[in-house]
């Protein structure tokens, strides 16, 4: 038993050395090779759709997709690792760096957006809207200890505990949060329940009306039966998060968009390139059945001009 | 009330507080399994088992995560079996007690209770990046090989020392050489116990996620492992994933492929149970 499996072992490997990447193929619109994208679990769905689409368009074509988070994405696009990576912020200093240092050029194109929801129990019936000042009293540092109850907000809400619920601190979603409201991304109070599954952010929230949380808006439209939605103020007016609000981008500052960041040498090869046309082409219908928000028609044409520039430049 | 019917007394309150002990945890288990049957086993179908991923929860399936695990159940078999037991045989029957078998031992044991996710930093070090190995089924089933490595070194070291020593003594009387001895007596009478120890490694490599994860383990491939080289997924990961998404659809999901990969170990602990009867048997 044990010989018999050796011999396919050494048998396989025999095989995979025969298996070189075909990226050349003259023949017409068949394309074939392997494409290798890693990056954001928040991007993950949206890139997921795009090579499940894509895999009747050149079946051919290998897409794989990985999840090491925005972070672990960059270090291995910046190794010359991978051709895509999905991001759910803009690649930072000390990764354009990294990039530099291994001579990788890329391009930073957007593919949809992601809305920040805040929310409150159904029965809590005296919230309406929040403005960020009052969200970042609430959140940032010094509230730790000293901002416990609804009335320190505003003196005619309930002089009640208030429980505060949100993503874990390694989420990208808590970065962008903290960011967008407090002003330093990660920067919070530590004393609230936070968890890396959504699910039970949900479920708090739901159960406990004295609550207050945040996460990505996907998960209040699949449990809008359950949550209270609340506007924000953006400055000139209370506005909610919706498929309209955070795509023309009235909902500030809790809205943020999504990208893909292509390697220089990997737009030489046809399939990377037809990939990505593919990804931009079809990123407003995908994004939307995976719960995210397409951009504006005038903001994909603008990434397919700045790919197609990045391409000729690359040739 | 007598000493004798207090003795009595305390006996049967101990014996009600142990049978509690040991509900507390089959009740909470069955809880956990009732619970994912009840989410899981309607969305369970042959499409299930032979589908691509897919963005659409109903036409998602464990295809890719399926093969990717049993590639790497069978690869991490082939490369931590022999090893295992060849190391296990040397401590148990030619290292001398010494420092050196003190400092071995010591590590061994360590090492079994070393965080799942070092063994994943390590194997993105030296396997995947020094000996450019890739996130490949080999790379992946090479680290879980070290992760079991322990497990099934002191399981062949415990089988081994459970072979009573009059079989041992009878064979060098006959003028056995110790290979002869190892080969022809002490394997042949351990194997159950070390098939155990095995199979029982391999049900934890099974369910692992965190190392594979690190080294690069994918969680969206079209395409079943065709080779040690290829990238691959695991079904461990393709739950994680799917628990992570918004949608209900992958909750069902995510509980049908906790479904399978629980049949997966259940079956291995069960061929587990069945050789260690088997060849106590034959030893008796």
């Amino acid at each position: 038993m044990k010989k018999q499996l050796l011999i396919i072992l050494v048998a396989a490997m025999a095989m995979s050395c025969k298996d070189n990447k075909s990226t050349e193929n003259n023949n017409a619109d068949v394309l074939s090779g392997t494409i290798q994208v890693d990056g954001s679990s928040t991007v993950f769905p949206v890139t997921e759709a795009v090579a499940e689409e894509y895999r009747n368009e050149q079946p051919e074509v290998k897409v794989t997709i990985g999840v090491s988070g925005t972070g672990g994405g960059f270090k291995k696009f910046s190794r010359g690792e991978t051709n895509i990576s999905n991001a759910s912020r803009p690649i930072k200093d000390k990764e354009i760096e990294a990039c530099k240092e291994n001579n990788i050029n890329y391009v930073e194109l957007e593919v949809a957006y992601d809305g920040l929801a805040v929310l409150v129990n159904p029965e809590n019936t005296w919230v309406d809207s929040f403005t960020v000042e009052e969200l970042k009293k609430i959140w940032e540092p010094a509230a730790q200890g000293t901002i416990m109850k609804w009335n320190q907000i505003r003196p005619e809400w309930p002089n009640e505990e208030i429980h505060l619920f949100g993503p874990g601190v390694a989420s990208g979603t808590y970065d962008y949060f903290t960011e967008a409201v407090v002003g330093k991304s990660g920067s919070s109070r530590g004393d609230f329940t936070a968890s890396e599954d959504d699910h039970v952010l949900v479920q708090g929230i739901a159960g406990d009306k004295y609550s207050l949380g945040f996460f990505g808006l996907a998960y209040y439209t699949e449990n809008a039966d359950k949550l209270t939605l609340i506007g924000v103020h953006n400055g000139t007016e209370v506005v909610k998060p919706s498929l309209e609000t955070v795509s023309n981008g009235t909902y500030k500052p809790l809205s943020r968009p999504l990208f893909i960041y292509v390697n220089s040498t990997s737009v030489k090869s046809p399939e990377v390139v037809d990939f990505v046309n593919f990804y931009l082409n079809n990123a407003a219908e995908l994004s939307e059945d995976v719960g995210y928000i397409p951009l504006p028609t005038a903001i994909y044409n603008k990434q397919k001009e700045n790919f197609k520039a990045f391409v000729e430049s690359n040739k | 009330m007598n000493s004798i019917q207090k003795n009595r007394l305390k006996d049967q309150i101990f014996k009600i507080w142990g049978i509690g002990c040991t509900l507390f945890g089959l009740v909470i288990l069955f809880f956990f399994i009732g619970d994912i049957l009840i989410d899981g086993i309607a969305r369970i179908d042959w499409a299930f088992i032979t589908d691509l991923p897919s963005r659409k929860a109903e036409k998602s399936g464990i295809y890719t995560a399926l093969m990717g695990s049993i590639w790497i159940l069978l690869l991490t078999t082939v490369i931590a079996l022999p090893i295992g037991i060849a190391a296990g045989i040397y401590l148990e029957e030619y290292s001398k007690k010494g420092k050196l078998s003190g400092l071995l031992e010591i590590n061994i044991s360590n090492l079994a209770g070393v965080p799942s996710i070092i063994y994943g930093l390590l194997g993105l070090e030296v396997f995947v990046r020094i000996m450019s190995l890739g996130a490949s089924v080999l790379a992946g089933s090479l680290t879980l090989s070290l992760l079991i490595l322990p497990i099934v070194i002191v399981a062949t070291r415990e089988a081994i020392k459970a072979v009573p020593s009059s079989i041992k003594d009878a064979s060098y009387a006959l003028g056995a050489s110790k290979w002869q001895t190892i080969w022809h007596q002490i394997l042949p009478a351990s194997s159950g116990g070390i098939l155990t120890g095995v199979i029982l490694a391999l049900s934890r490599a099974v369910g692992e996620t965190a190392p594979l994860i690190v080294i690069g383990a994918l969680a969206y491939v079209p395409f079943a492992p065709s080779n040690p080289m290829d990238e691959f997924s695991v079904l461990p990961i393709q739950i994680f994933n799917w628990i992570s998404r918004p949608q209900h659809g992958f909750i069902e999901n995510a509980a049908a492929a906790i479904i399978i990969l629980l049949l997966i170990t259940f079956v291995m602990n069960g061929i587990a149970v069945y050789f260690r009867n088997k060849w106590q048997k034959k030893l008796k």
